[in-house]
């Protein structure tokens, strides 16, 4: 079975690494892996799809919580959420079926944000799946080149939680700057 | 002993001083109370170098040359293992932190709190591959609790006191500090008055009372209750507490390999330790017990032997610090997480009295059914090693100043000295478990002989692993005739290789013969007294020589060559499915006896 995970780090060099570095070490499988911005400056937020068992991936985020810059993991596997991935498509096209594709494209609430001669790049963002049956349907045109981003995450419904600042604020307070609590809070301490 | 309350009072505010890194480096150190490092210099950590000597000659801090780095690591460890406190270890970029990963990992694997720090090339360097550069902290990642790469001196001061931090709080683990030269040499603002902050690192998880009042339950309808005590106990210093648990409610102990001497091994409820090598009634207790106590310890492969057949009759309960340790291997029926030093006093008073007089009466009948006590007594023509272990523990187990420390290195002695060498108490033994290196012996025991320069503390390695570190007995020398004393246990083989060749391989020794160097010359090269020894007549005097003798003292034990370590679980099988002692009059004249039961 899949299982999505969240991840919020310290956003500093070799995190990254630090986390990928323990899944191999592991022997965990990563389907897919996103990492980018979170709310709180200083914390990066990364989603990951796992395809294993439940043992394996309460390892997985035990794991996880145990790396220093991790400071939260959750599961949200069995919560209704919002699962959302973007692909950039670019597919080889003629005068006769370009406004196929076209349609096509629409239909899945897709755009088309190049169009050469003999080849368009599309666009897409939905769920998962959305996504993956566009690009069956796209591969009887031929796909010359394609990038996918993998799932980003979000539960739905009311926040419950809200996340503590991290020690970048220590990280200020080292360099001199002693800046107020609330100045602290804005900008996460960097 | 490190504080058990999660958050520390704040510290009294201080105002910051300039200094350079290297000034930072040991001023951090200073105030962590690090009185030893065992380092090795070179181009990349000169600086820190430089600034050590003031601190030096102040007598603040006292640096030990090592001749390999990765002899520091373990040196460190074993002062750590000793007092409980951080080790410090320090090496230069490149080879000289790639050298030390072995002993990081060792001392990570056996939740070791030490701290590395590194010299690195100048940040305008970092990713050029320049002279003596290695990404350390890609390198040491996976064999460390977290580490650093300082790149500004700014970051220097609150990175030293989350080291500490990380190291010493929750379960004890390798922080490494990787300092650029430039940083280094570089000024900045100290000041060391950080509450440290860490949201992603709880190393003290709050105890559920009602989890420990579920487990006391359990224990308490137990009718063949057993408890399996690692080295959590050891880390909480919780011993007496456990005898007392085990006492009150009549349960009696096995232990790991590194919670040798949890209990008194003397007292009637201790089983000694399980597992591959563990006797065959502690195994078969382990098996047939229907509650499992396990404390403080995580399920090795080699203590559980088959996972699948691992106490299959009993209800598990897993008192646990590091949550990542529950169902990794096992899956328990409870799980009590927190400290031990919290969980094991709420759980006392819970806990009924109880005697399990048909239980241990069952496991003494197993008791006798083995031949450990035939092996202890008699008397041997030959120098056999068990033999050897067992004198060694009747000539030193009343040393003065306290119980001697006995530090292993790995493989057949390691695992005689557990079996034949009664440990009453905790900490008497140090021993790489987890990773299991060789040549961790000699280094440690310098590291444990420093940390109590006035108790007894053998060295006990075999002549593989030995060579494998043996040019730290310079360091023993330049140490001022450290009083460390060294028993070599000399097979001719590397002997738990060579057993598994003449079990599994049908002994093609292959790789496996060692030619040694006349270890006693060896030590009289480095002014080392030493004696050889091939008859069991001349054991006992041969260490109460060297117990006598001021300083260092090496005794070249010449035992004899094919003797294995029984009982054996092969590995990959249940634990009570193991190959059991042969008897005595066999072990004798030994040639390849099969295994039995």
């Amino acid at each position: 079975m899949k299982y999505t995970l969240i991840a919020w780090m310290r956003d500093k060099p070799g995190v990254l690494s630090q986390v990928s570095g323990m899944m191999r070490r592991r022997n965990f499988n990563i389907d897919s892996l996103q990492v980018g911005h979170s709310e709180v400056a200083g914390i990066s937020r990364m989603t990951f799809v796992v395809d294993g068992n439940e043992r394996m991936v309460d390892q997985v985020i035990k794991q996880l919580r145990k790396l220093v810059d991790v400071t939260r993991v959750d599961n949200i596997s069995e919560q209704p959420i919002v699962g959302r991935e973007m692909a950039l498509i670019r597919v080889s096209t003629n005068a006769e079926n370009r406004s196929e594709i076209v349609q096509m494209v629409n239909i899945y609430r897709g755009e088309i944000v190049d169009v050469a001669l003999d080849s368009m790049i599309v666009q897409i963002v939905g769920a998962e799946d959305r996504v993956a049956s566009l690009i069956d349907l796209l591969d009887n045109f031929g796909i010359l080149e394609m990038v996918r981003t993998g799932p980003v995450a979000m539960s739905r419904g009311r926040a419950t939680h809200t996340h503590r600042r991290s020690t970048a604020v220590w990280r200020a307070q080292a360099n001199g700057k002693n800046a107020t609590a609330s100045e602290r809070f804005k900008t996460g301490g960097v | 002993m490190p504080k058990r309350n999660g958050k520390a009072a704040p510290p009294a505010p201080e105002t910051p001083t300039p200094m350079t890194g290297a000034q930072m480096v040991w001023e951090a150190l200073v105030r962590e109370g690090t009185r030893v490092v065992y380092g090795h210099p070179g181009g990349a950590i000169l600086p820190t170098y430089d600034a050590l000597s003031p601190y030096e000659a102040a007598g603040k801090i006292h640096h030990v040359l090592v001749r390999h780095e990765q002899c520091a690591a373990h040196m460190a460890d074993g002062w750590a293992r000793a007092t409980g406190e951080v080790g410090v270890c320090i090496a230069t970029s490149g080879p000289g932190a790639t050298n030390l990963v072995t002993g990081l990992a060792t001392a990570q694997m056996d939740s070791v709190p030490i701290v590395a720090i590194t010299g690195q090339v100048p940040t305008n360097l970092l990713g050029t591959d320049a002279f003596q550069e290695s990404d350390v902290v890609g390198v040491t990642a996976p064999v460390c609790k977290h580490n650093y790469l300082v790149t500004d001196v700014n970051d220097l001061p609150l990175i030293l006191k989350e080291a500490f931090y990380i190291a010493r709080e929750g379960r004890p683990g390798v922080v490494l500090i990787d300092i650029c030269k430039d940083v280094q040499n570089a000024t900045g603002l100290f000041r060391y008055d950080f509450e440290v902050d860490l949201p992603g690192f709880e190393p003290w998880p709050d105890v559920d009372k009602e989890v420990v009042r579920k487990a006391a339950e359990l224990i308490n309808r137990a009718e063949r209750p057993l408890v399996l005590a690692g080295h959590g106990v050891q880390l909480a210093a919780m011993g007496r507490e456990l005898l007392e648990l085990v006492e009150k409610a009549e349960i009696p102990v096995v232990t790991t390999l590194l919670g040798t001497g949890n209990i008194p091994e003397s007292h009637p409820l201790s089983l000694g330790m399980g597992g591959m090598h563990g006797e065959a009634y502690a195994n078969r207790a382990v098996q047939g017990c229907d509650v499992l106590i396990a404390m403080g310890m995580r399920f090795d492969d080699r203590i559980t032997g088959r996972l699948d057949s691992f106490a299959k009759q009993s209800k598990i309960i897993h008192f646990e610090l590091d949550k990542a340790e529950v169902g990794k291997n096992i899956v328990p029926d409870l799980t009590v997480i927190g400290d031990l030093a919290e969980t094991l006093p709420a759980l006392l008073p819970l806990v009924e009295e109880r005697r399990h007089q048909v239980w241990l009466q069952e496991i003494k009948e197993w008791e006798t059914d083995t031949d450990q006590s035939d092996i202890i007594n008699y008397e041997v023509d030959e120098l056999i090693p068990p033999y050897v272990i067992r004198q060694l523990w009747h000539a030193t187990h009343n040393a003065q100043n306290g119980p001697p420390i006995i530090v292993t290195d790995v493989g057949q002695h390691q695992m005689w000295e557990c079996q034949y060498f009664t440990h009453d108490h905790l900490g008497q033994l140090l021993t790489s478990g987890g990773l299991g290196t060789m040549g961790f012996a000699l280094p440690a025991a310098i590291g444990a002989q420093m940390a109590y320069p006035d108790r007894l503390v053998w060295a006990v390695a075999g002549d593989g692993g030995f060579q494998m570190t043996l040019q730290e007995l310079a360091v023993i020398k330049q140490e001022r005739d450290l009083p460390v004393k060294i028993a070599i246990i000399n097979n001719g083989f590397l002997g738990m290789v060579r057993q598994w060749q003449q079990f599994f391989y049908d002994r093609r020794y292959t790789g496996t013969p060692v030619w040694s160097p006349d270890f006693v010359q060896l030590a009289a090269a480095y002014q080392i007294p030493g004696l050889a020894v091939t008859k069991p007549e001349e054991v006992v005097p041969a260490i109460e020589k060297a117990n006598a003798t001021p300083g260092p003292f090496l005794i070249d034990f010449r035992v004899k060559e094919e003797v294995n370590v029984y009982p054996m679980v092969p590995p990959g099988a249940a634990v009570d499915q193991l190959i059991r002692r042969p008897k005595p009059a066999v072990m004798q004249g030994y040639s390849g006896v099969q295994p039995s039961w």
